[in-house]
């Protein structure tokens, strides 16, 4: 047990607004199958959003809803799925040694809002405010939720950082079974935040929440069209554990975390940086052992506003510039944004190429602007390569987040 | 209120704190908690509900007033009456 152990990924839990698991989502990811719809949000009215369709009383009472959050329903259910698609029984395990990192963009916003609403309908009289508000917003709480509904006595704590916490979650999951902190690591990333209109507003604000006459087309990377993002709930959760044990029980390996890398842009609040991008792609590339043109999958983050899906595309074309069979793909035109869940859900939907050596495609891109001309994009049509070793998945977050990971086949 | 409507609006609260638990078995001389599984954050819930809907303030020493459905009646009818 050390810091060079391999980390393996032997099972996915997910709830994507086009799937309840793995096959049903990548099914839907191959044949175009979007998952935005009209969705209704106090104050704002009808938006666009990317919502799931995923039976919480699956894995939870109807008290555990009403005390708990959506965020933290979201998680038990990602990780309940996880654990039983790794073939692992929870009650034989030694819940001390199985901890739970999962990635957030933001909590806290929906419960807030809801109480803030709340005693407006009261006066705003102070005694109305609810007693679950501070369990329900502190930062952990869907980790936390985690640990109360399966029992999980190891270490569980969220990672924010914006839309790279999918990524982020991974990482820290992969970095404690590396300490030997843990065992099995749940990690992956939540997000909850289509519960309350303030994300919408402020994208609205920023001039960046997509429009379209059609929901199924309003998440459109890459097309010249595109007018900004569809913010969608989800989760995606990972087991993570030790390749030799993986190997020992006989477990399914999805694939092998072979490199990851974190930085910061340092430059802006909002808009993202080519140069530290390329950096945190290459230091993956870096500890991954590999040379760029050894990928064959590179998942982009581009949400479909103007400035970042070109921002994203510099650094792409930099980095793959002499890597000619390597393909890229675009999961949010199917989902919208998924915020924390974003990255974690779009590493799954592509995990299964390993096996069968499609690209799902990017969609809805009618007219393909030209500032995002990456050679090999998969437009609108999955499609078939010779060879999926290595898959690349690429985040970033306001602030100037960047995650990185890189899973090889195994 | 008579003591069979405060009954009722207490069933209606319990229903909405405990949504899994069959509140027409309750018995009205044993503890709500043993009934229902309740812990003091659903206590909390019922003397907000109270305030919610019926405008009833329950200060904490008075809590275990709460205790039964008994006992919650005999409470609370001189304050909903």
């Amino acid at each position: 047990m050390g810091l060079q152990d391999r980390i393996v990924i032997t099972g996915v839990g997910l709830a994507a607004p086009n799937g309840n698991n793995l096959s049903e989502y990548r099914q839907n990811l191959l044949s175009g199958v979007s998952g935005v719809q009209d969705f209704e949000t106090r104050y704002m009215g009808k938006v666009h959003a990317g919502v799931c369709g995923f039976d919480p009383l699956r894995y939870q009472k109807k008290k555990d809803l009403r005390r708990g959050t959506r965020a933290g329903s979201v998680a038990i259910y990602c990780s309940r799925e996880a654990i039983a698609d790794s073939n692992l029984e929870l009650e034989e395990l030694d819940r001390s040694r199985v901890g739970v990192f999962l990635g957030i963009t933001e909590h806290g916003n929906v419960e807030t809002e809801n109480e803030v609403y709340n005693i407006s309908q009261h006066g705003h009289d102070t005694a109305f405010w609810t007693h679950h508000h501070n369990p329900r917003t502190v930062a952990n709480n869907p980790a936390g939720e985690v640990t109360l509904g399966l029992r999980i006595t190891g270490p569980h704590y969220t990672l924010g950082a914006a839309c790279a916490a999918g990524n982020t979650g991974i990482i820290s999951g992969v970095q404690m079974l590396r300490l030997g902190e843990v065992d099995y690591a749940l990690a992956g990333g939540i997000s909850e935040s289509i519960h309350t209109f303030g994300i919408f507003a402020s994208f609205k604000a920023q001039g960046a929440l997509a429009v379209h006459e059609d929901p199924t087309q309003a998440s459109r990377p890459y097309d010249v069209d595109r007018n900004g993002i569809v913010v969608s709930e989800g989760g995606c959760v990972y087991v993570l554990e030790r390749f030799e044990h993986a190997q020992a029980r006989g477990a399914k390996i999805y694939g092998e975390v072979a490199g990851y890398a974190m930085n910061s842009d340092a430059s802006d609040f909002v808009l993202p940086l080519p140069e530290r991008q390329i950096e945190c792609m290459r230091l993956a590339l870096d500890r991954a052992g590999i040379e760029p043109n050894q990928v064959d999958i590179v998942n982009t983050h581009a949400t479909a506003t103007k400035l970042g899906d070109i921002q994203e595309s510099l650094a792409v074309k930099e980095v793959f510039r002499d890597a000619p069979t390597t393909y890229f793909n675009n999961t949010k035109s199917f989902i919208g944004h998924a915020m924390g869940a974003a990255a974690a859900l779009e590493l799954a939907g592509n995990l299964p190429a390993f096996n069968d050596r499609i690209v799902h495609p990017t969609i809805n891109v009618n007219n393909l602007d030209p500032e995002c001309g990456i050679t090999n994009l998969v437009l609108n049509e999955a499609r078939e390569i010779d060879r999926v070793d290595y898959i690349l998945n690429n985040s970033a977050g306001m602030l100037g987040v960047n995650a990185v990971v890189i899973v090889k086949r195994v | 209120m008579t003591k069979e409507e405060i009954r009722a609006a207490i069933i209606d609260i319990l229903n909405d704190i405990a949504p899994d638990e069959d509140t027409s078995t309750i018995q009205d001389d044993v503890s709500l908690r043993d009934q229902l599984g309740l812990d003091s954050m659903d206590f909390l819930d019922i003397v907000m509900e109270l305030r919610k809907r019926h405008n009833v303030e329950v200060p904490s020493p008075d809590y275990p007033q709460l205790a039964t459905m008994d006992s919650c009646l005999e409470y609370l009818h001189p304050k909903m009456g």
